[in-house]
């Protein structure tokens, strides 16, 4: 009898890992990879892999270009409105994938809430790479956000006040003390945010459609060349495995290599010191 | 070099902070329990903080004049802070945490400051000592026009404290800019500063050289913040032009120094003199008791008495073989003592704190 308990919690997690990994597995045993090479240079899996890299890179300069400073403004200034400011941008963590699709087609599409300004300006974006990559900014910035405000928020503010009076402006403070102490956390944070825009699937697919070669991203073109070519959409299945093990690794990694580095030994010394 | 000059007041939680002061090219410490508004104040005039209204100015520009609406950022005013656990830029080296300030007087502050051997190791790697010693290396690279100092010597232990405060002591003096130093411990202040500010509730309440403030307490809190025996007492007038105090537990005392009513009389330790006998000379007043303590402090003695502290070296405590709990009879002179008033008669009202010889 005080034998079943610890059985019966090393069975649930046999079970977890089982079910967890037997998918990946079967992925694998189905293909090999020298048949992953060839195929992704081939067809419909060379297309998606040009449509998806162009659009995620693209989309990933515009949430690190716009969210690092927005994430600076949100972590290191206190106003009204703040938290509830926070509170939506994180929305798209939880918004079902289709929800955030019809959503951009009600604010950017024909009839939508700047349709007749986007036509006047002789722009027209459902169904085009730039729909593609309006889809992959709006679910993934929000990681990044998150990631890059906690990181910000994690510098201590004296510095940022010792910055300031050692003749440095708010810019050069930014430059020289914030973003070097939070490069640890905005790393991993900008990994889980490409690797969640490589995926992004269901917000493109109602937004920008499947067009091979113009807007069939990966995820995309496993779903099309699941009933045409099933070989060459477990291929891509298999890339995009070894994608997210390498981001989960570059996560994982980053923290522990900044401290190996001791580039931030102070809170371990100061506490050890006293 | 200018002097630097504040008038400013903010409202903090409880009081208002309200200092108006002077500083020459000398180091002016302000001493004072925490939150009576010290950090504030040297936020103010860093610009870190826009107090409620004030002038600052220092070097010859104005800094803040909320008057008429001048407010300069933080990197616009010329002025060296140290901050309180020194906030060094745990990223980089010595080396590079000294040049953030600017470059031409690194090689300088490092050798004049003792980080040659350390200008490439990271605050993380540096004892409390050498972290204080870069943080101002830092402060003075930028060759400021103001220094500003908060506690610089709360974030050390005990042991290295003294060595870091002889060490600073001879730093800040060989400095010629106006330098503004706040801190919590009354001897800090002492042995750092040229001239001490003692701030209650935003206020300075009385300033002058450690022995002037010895010598004349305002009050008896001065007197008490010090370093003084403050003894509560009814004073009226005795013989021989003396005065009278009755203590609470009956015993008598006389000074020199005028009182009547609720007073506060004030002993320094080291006018208090131990004995085994009640001595026959001019001290005439004289407390019996067993001793309570005994604590080191430099190379003298604090021995509680009763109500009292003492001071005395080391060879007459050996002298006397004091050991805790014996009897012994604490002594002072008349002339020894200062009465102040107590109870409810309110304290002086701050001080404006000028120049120095302005």
């Amino acid at each position: 009898m005080r034998r079943l308990f610890p059985a019966l919690l090393a069975v649930a997690a046999a079970l977890a890992a089982a079910f967890l990994l037997l998918p990946l597995v079967a992925l694998f045993a189905r293909v090999s990879p020298g048949t992953l090479v060839v195929r992704a240079g081939q067809g419909a899996f060379r297309d998606a892999l040009v449509v998806s890299l162009k659009t995620s890179l693209i989309a990933h300069a515009i949430v690190l270009g716009v969210g690092t400073p927005a994430a600076y403004l949100l972590a290191t200034r206190r106003f009204r409105g703040r938290s509830l400011l926070v509170g939506v941008l994180e929305l798209p963590l939880v918004l079902p994938p289709a929800v955030a699709g019809i959503s951009l087609l009600a604010a950017f599409g024909a009839n939508g809430l700047l349709g007749g300004t986007l036509d006047a300006l002789g722009l027209r974006i459902p169904f085009t790479q730039a729909a593609v990559v309006l889809a992959v900014v709006f679910v993934a910035s929000p990681f990044y956000l998150r990631a890059a405000i906690a990181a910000f928020e994690a510098v201590d503010p004296r510095l940022l006040e010792a910055s300031r009076t050692l003749g440095a402006g708010p810019g050069r403070t930014f430059a020289r003390v914030a973003l070097p102490l939070a490069a640890g956390g905005l790393a991993a944070g900008s990994s889980l945010a490409w690797a969640r825009g490589l995926g992004e699937f269901g917000a493109t697919l109602m937004f920008a459609g499947s067009l091979r070669g113009v807007t069939q991203t990966l995820p995309l073109a496993i779903y099309a060349e699941l009933n045409v070519d099933y070989p060459v959409a477990l291929a891509i299945g298999a890339l995009l495995v070894l994608v997210s093990v390498a981001v989960l690794l570059v996560i994982r990694l980053v923290p522990s290599w900044t401290r190996f580095a001791s580039i931030w030994p102070t809170a371990s010394a100061a506490s050890s010191s006293r | 070099m200018d002097a630097l000059r504040v008038d400013l007041a903010h409202r903090l939680r409880g009081f208002e902070l309200e200092v108006s002061l002077e500083v020459g090219p000398e180091t002016l410490a302000l001493a004072g329990p925490s939150g009576a508004g010290k950090t504030t104040l040297l936020r103010a005039i860093a610009g870190l903080l826009r107090p409620d209204r004030g002038l600052v100015e220092a070097g010859g520009a104005v800094w803040l004049d909320t008057s008429r609406g001048v407010d300069l950022p933080p990197e616009r005013r010329s002025v060296g802070l140290v901050f309180q656990d020194y906030a060094l830029f745990p990223h980089l080296t010595v080396e590079q945490n000294v040049a953030f300030g600017g470059r031409h007087r690194v090689p300088e502050l490092l050798s004049g400051l003792a980080l040659e051997r350390l200008a490439r190791a990271r605050p993380g790697e540096l004892s409390g000592g050498e972290r204080q010693r870069v943080a101002l290396a830092r402060a003075l690279a930028r060759d400021p026009h103001v220094l500003l100092l908060d506690e610089p010597l709360s974030a050390l232990d005990a042991s290295t404290r003294t060595r870091v405060r002889e060490e600073l002591g001879p730093l800040l003096r060989a400095q010629t800019l106006p330098t503004l130093l706040v801190t919590h411990d009354y001897l800090d202040a002492a042995a750092l500063a040229d001239r001490v500010g003692v701030v209650v509730e935003g206020r300075i309440v009385q300033v002058g050289t450690p022995a002037e403030l010895a010598a004349a307490p305002a009050s008896p809190f001065v007197a008490e913040f010090t370093g003084g025996n403050v003894l509560h007492g009814t004073a009226r007038p005795g013989p021989r032009g003396l005065t009278s105090v009755t203590l609470a537990d009956g015993s008598e005392i006389v000074s020199t120094d005028e009182g009547r009513g609720s007073v506060g009389v004030v002993v320094y330790p080291w006018e208090v003199t131990l004995a085994r006998e009640a001595p026959e000379d001019s001290s005439q007043n004289h407390v019996r008791g067993p001793i309570a303590s005994v604590a080191p402090v430099g190379n003298r003695l604090r021995v509680r008495v009763g109500p009292l502290v003492a001071e005395v070296t080391a060879a007459s405590a050996d002298r006397l073989a004091l050991r805790l709990g014996e009897p012994i009879v604490a002594s002072f002179k008349a002339t020894g003592t200062r009465l102040l008033p107590l109870g409810h008669v309110p304290g002086p009202p701050p001080v404006q704190v000028p120049g120095r010889g302005s």
